[in-house]
């Protein structure tokens, strides 16, 4: 047996881009064709986000002719964009609540620590992140719900939505596979009604809907219904992922337990839905942004969330109103911020996944 | 197979008995709801009913298909409003399926460049939230642009401006199928004149549905193409196939059996998305919905028409994808 060749030396990635962009006529044709596309639409971008631009909060300098973007709106309005109504001199209490929430996001998305604790943690994450919001105690001035807006608005309609919908969705998958024809049929039906409206008829159902049927005076909340139709909604498409892992869990786990005197209940608990879990995480993290960016419909329904937070700090403001597109794009890049942190996370959990 | 009796025949006969008392429970709990429901309703001087669909309605419909004023009935005004979610999911999922797939295509293309480009495209649109694509576009369309005095002429005849786009409109006669000319809009001094206008409000909300529906497409094409195992198209190349006829012969036909299923998901949420319209104004059946809810009161009516008609639509577009995946599934798979 001959002695295994060296590898190849490794191409510098000088000459590989110079083959990947100019390798053959047409090749480098196109890529000419593209490059000029690209410099034009960035030296664009660049004269008129950067170059032109306003940064103070001047509306007399954006207003000047021949002056591009204006980012001081953002410099004038950041509190009321990021916080909507809430108190002003309250607003630390958003800004911790959500980097609580989202420290203990973190955490949980790293595997090691996928233990038991997890739970109690969410539920004391969650418990401050409700008192810090409403204060009414240990000298927190109260807070109702109708000053709560901005971003913590949007990621707390998320995350507690989420943990709402969770149990329910586990129900209806575990529901939807029983031995009982009548258990399946009803978690059927109640999966495939929910998937087949639009969000936002299950959003004007809870506000215009729920407070007819209620005595006057025992109202619950808005916030409080719209979560429920939030989650309700949520919980129908998450039941399908879980039951998908759950198909995915060989038959020969359920038998091999069966076996070994497991009862029925606890091969689900201690056999299948550990396995099942750990396979959909990264099809339930999309759930996780599909409901992020749904939490903007909320706005159409009267909650502030970042979205509405944005009509609230211009609309009521003939001074700002026309910079209404900068301060899109700001949100935007809010959202894309968070919801493209979260999918590349979940790619990433794919591959360990796979490779484990 | 049991060899067991009694006790086999007693669990099923209480797992029956439980799963009665399910039902029962569950049916009970909607009939309660319902039941109170009513009596709070009554109780309040709250009519109800859908007796209102024959009254008129006193609202006018900004635009659309159907031939409608305020004096007409409420139906006629649900009517105009559905077949205005049409007028805009249709034209946007047909741009989302041609654009998504040439995205999805640009994925994989022998380019670095274009496979960057179409890369940045999905992950910026998919990551934003549809509503403020939405806001943003008719922002852009509405406050951005020129007035229609000093429209942009885009090409013969194609005008674009605050006050939407305006195109060419064939001439046909009473009664004639082929048009026998074109009315062609014209710059006037305060507006463009003729032809056939698109109000901003359409154009946002066809555009911001085209646009970010067709970053998922891309997605769904993309993974399509990929599972198919590179030895048929190796083989497809070794039987001298052209390489349009090996992507239209060989690695296509084999890629749509994955396609068509999350595709028809996508345009079932493309069609339930239609609903953001009402945050435009652009009066579609949740828009119609929600005024005649305001209107009149009936609440509980006015949203069971919206979800009864969404539900239909995706009932009779998952049977139409179902059919077509019929064709393209492997033979006797289901």
């Amino acid at each position: 047996m001959s002695a295994a060749l060296p590898p190849p030396p490794a191409e510098p990635w000088a000459r590989r881009w110079g083959r990947e962009l100019f390798g053959t006529p047409w090749r480098a044709l196109a890529s000419l064709v593209l490059l000029l596309l690209i410099v034009w639409a960035a030296a664009h971008a660049l004269d008129w986000g950067v170059l032109r631009a306003v940064f103070q909060p001047d509306a007399e300098a954006c207003r000047m002719p021949g002056r591009g973007a204006c980012w001081g709106v953002i410099a004038e309005k950041w509190r009321p964009l990021l916080f909507g109504r809430y108190p002003y001199e309250a607003q630390w209490r958003p800004a911790v609540a959500v980097v609580l929430l989202s420290a203990v996001t973190l955490l949980s998305a790293w595997p090691r620590s996928w233990r038991w604790w997890l739970a109690p943690l969410w539920l004391v994450a969650l418990g401050a992140f409700v008192v810090l919001m409403f204060g009414g105690v240990a000298g927190l001035a109260a807070v109702p719900t109708n000053r709560w807006g901005g971003l913590p608005l949007t990621i707390g309609l998320a995350v507690i939505g989420l943990a709402l919908a969770f149990p329910l969705a586990l129900l209806l998958a575990l529901g939807r596979r029983s031995r009982w024809p009548a258990a399946r049929a009803l978690c059927a039906t109640y999966i495939e009604l929910v998937r087949g409206v639009p969000l936002i008829s299950v959003l004007f159902m809870v506000s215009f809907l729920l407070p007819l049927l209620w005595p006057a005076g025992w109202q619950p909340d808005v916030l409080v219904r719209v979560l429920a139709g939030l989650s309700l909604f949520v919980a129908a498409y998450m039941a399908e992922i879980v039951r998908g892992g759950l198909q995915a869990v060989p038959r020969g786990q359920v038998d091999a337990a069966m076996a070994l005197g497991f009862g029925r209940w606890p091969v689900q608990r201690d056999i299948v839905l550990p396995q099942a879990l750990r396979l959909v995480v990264p099809a339930l993290t999309n759930t996780v942004v599909g409901t992020l960016k749904d939490t903007s419909l909320v706005t159409v329904v009267g909650l502030f969330e970042l979205t509405g937070a944005l009509g609230l700090a211009l609309g009521g403001d003939p001074t700002w109103r026309p910079f209404y597109l900068e301060g899109y794009l700001f949100i935007a890049a809010v959202y894309w911020v968070m919801c493209f942190g979260l999918s590349r996370y979940s790619t990433w959990l794919e591959r360990r996944l796979a490779a484990a | 197979m049991s060899m067991s009796g009694a006790p086999e025949r007693r669990s099923a006969a209480l797992g029956l008995a439980l799963q009665a008392l399910l039902v029962a429970a569950v049916l009970g709990g909607l009939f309660w709801v319902v039941q109170h429901a009513l009596e709070v309703l009554r109780g309040r001087g709250v009519r109800s009913g859908f007796d209102f669909l024959a009254q008129s309605a006193g609202f006018e419909i900004s635009e659309g298909w159907l031939d409608y004023d305020s004096g007409q009935p409420f139906w006629r005004a649900f009517l105009a409003g559905f077949i205005n979610t049409v007028r805009a999911a249709l034209p946007a999922a047909l741009l989302a399926v041609v654009l998504g797939t040439l995205l999805g295509i640009g994925r994989l293309a022998p380019h670095a460049l274009v496979r960057g480009l179409c890369a940045v495209y999905v992950q910026t649109v998919r990551n934003v939230p549809l509503l403020v694509q939405m806001l943003m576009l008719y922002f852009a369309l509405t406050q951005l642009l020129p007035d229609s005095a000093e429209a942009i002429r885009l090409a013969p005849g194609v005008f674009l401006s605050k006050g939407g786009l305006s195109l060419p409109w064939p001439l046909r006669e009473a009664g004639a199928f082929w048009p026998h000319g074109f009315e062609w809009p014209e710059q006037g001094g305060f507006n463009i004149v003729g032809g056939a206008a698109l109000s901003p409000e359409y154009l946002a909300v066809v555009g911001a549905l085209a646009l970010y529906t067709a970053a998922f497409v891309a997605e769904i094409v993309r993974a399509g193409i990929a599972s198919v195992a590179p030895g048929q198209k190796l083989a497809a190349q070794a039987l001298g196939l052209e390489p349009g006829a090996q992507l239209r012969l060989v690695v296509l036909p084999q890629a749509l059996r994955l396609i068509v299923p999350a595709l028809t998901n996508q345009l079932l949420s493309l069609t339930k998305n239609s609903s953001l319209a009402v945050a435009v104004g652009y009066p579609e059946l949740v828009s119609v919905a929600n005024t005649s809810l305001n209107s009149t009161g009936r609440a509980f009516e006015c949203i069971a028409i919206v979800m009864a008609v969404y539900l239909l639509l995706s009932l009779a577009i998952s049977a139409g994808m179902n059919l077509y995946n019929a064709r393209v599934a492997l033979r006797g798979w289901r």
